[in-house]
């Protein structure tokens, strides 16, 4: 499934890297914990997470996972902007909830990876 | 090729800069990319164990022919019991550093689980040396 369709289903909004939402996924994983995301082994994986800081976006980096979606109307700051920017990741904005966000995707044939 | 980083205890906003540089040069010596994701796991964990529990710290990274060394050694209360501190969810983590996505004792297992050698030296009240290899050709 591309990020386009994922932005669509859950009518969220990009806030960072929209040039890259051609970008093919199979896997999520829902975590606020970095360690455990960290773990993941999976490529082609997006990030569901309420954690709106930097280390959400570092912690992506380093996990080569191409999306972050923010639940609960979280906020990307202009710090994690600006970082998701040079690395290449998307952040999505969600107004739901990570239970919200994890069920719409997993309806729709995105895999858990455990 | 030698790397050396500084790293600030406290400073989240830089927290895994110097493991981002890292990953950059090792994508672009054509080393593979689960291995580069192994270095730099261990990497960014260890340094963010520094800005967690450290006042200041060092990371100096030699990337070899078939294999990465890296040495952080940091200034800051050290570690009592080591083989504690490698138990999966035991932490001595700050409220701050949990608000950061953090301190669930999994930083060190996650070192182990992604370096081919690993050392964990500390003397309490003075600071811990953690030093680990990661061999580029995954062993068969």
């Amino acid at each position: 499934m591309t990020l386009q369709h994922i932005a669509q289903l859950l009518n969220a909004r990009v806030v960072a890297r929209p040039d890259k939402l051609y970008r093919e996924v199979t896997y999520a994983f829902a975590s606020d914990l970095m360690s455990d995301v960290l773990t993941v082994e999976s490529r082609k994986i997006i990030l569901i997470t309420g954690l709106a800081n930097i280390q959400a976006v570092r912690t992506a980096e380093m996990s080569d996972v191409s999306c972050i979606i923010l639940v609960r109307n979280k906020k990307a700051t202009s710090e994690m902007i600006r970082l998701a920017e040079e690395s290449a990741i998307v952040i999505m904005e969600f107004e739901g909830s990570m239970f919200k966000a994890s069920g719409i995707l997993y309806n729709a044939g995105i895999q858990p990876i455990y | 090729m030698k790397l050396r980083f500084h790293v600030e205890g406290g400073d989240f906003s830089n927290a895994g800069a110097a493991s981002s540089e890292v990953k950059k040069l090792l994508k672009q010596i054509n080393v593979p990319s689960e291995i580069v994701k192994r270095i730099v796991v261990a990497l960014y964990e260890a340094e963010v164990n520094i800005v967690a529990h450290a006042y200041e710290g060092d990371i100096e990274v030699d990337i070899q022919a078939d294999r990465i060394d890296a040495l952080l050694s940091d200034r800051g209360p050290g570690i009592a019991d080591i083989e504690l501190a490698m138990q999966e969810g035991y932490s001595t983590a700050s409220p701050k550093v949990r608000e950061m996505g953090f301190g669930a004792g999994m930083g060190l297992p996650n070192i182990r689980k992604n370096t081919d050698v690993l050392n964990i030296e500390s003397t309490p009240g003075k600071g811990t040396n953690v030093s680990f290899t990661v061999f580029f050709q995954t062993k068969s």
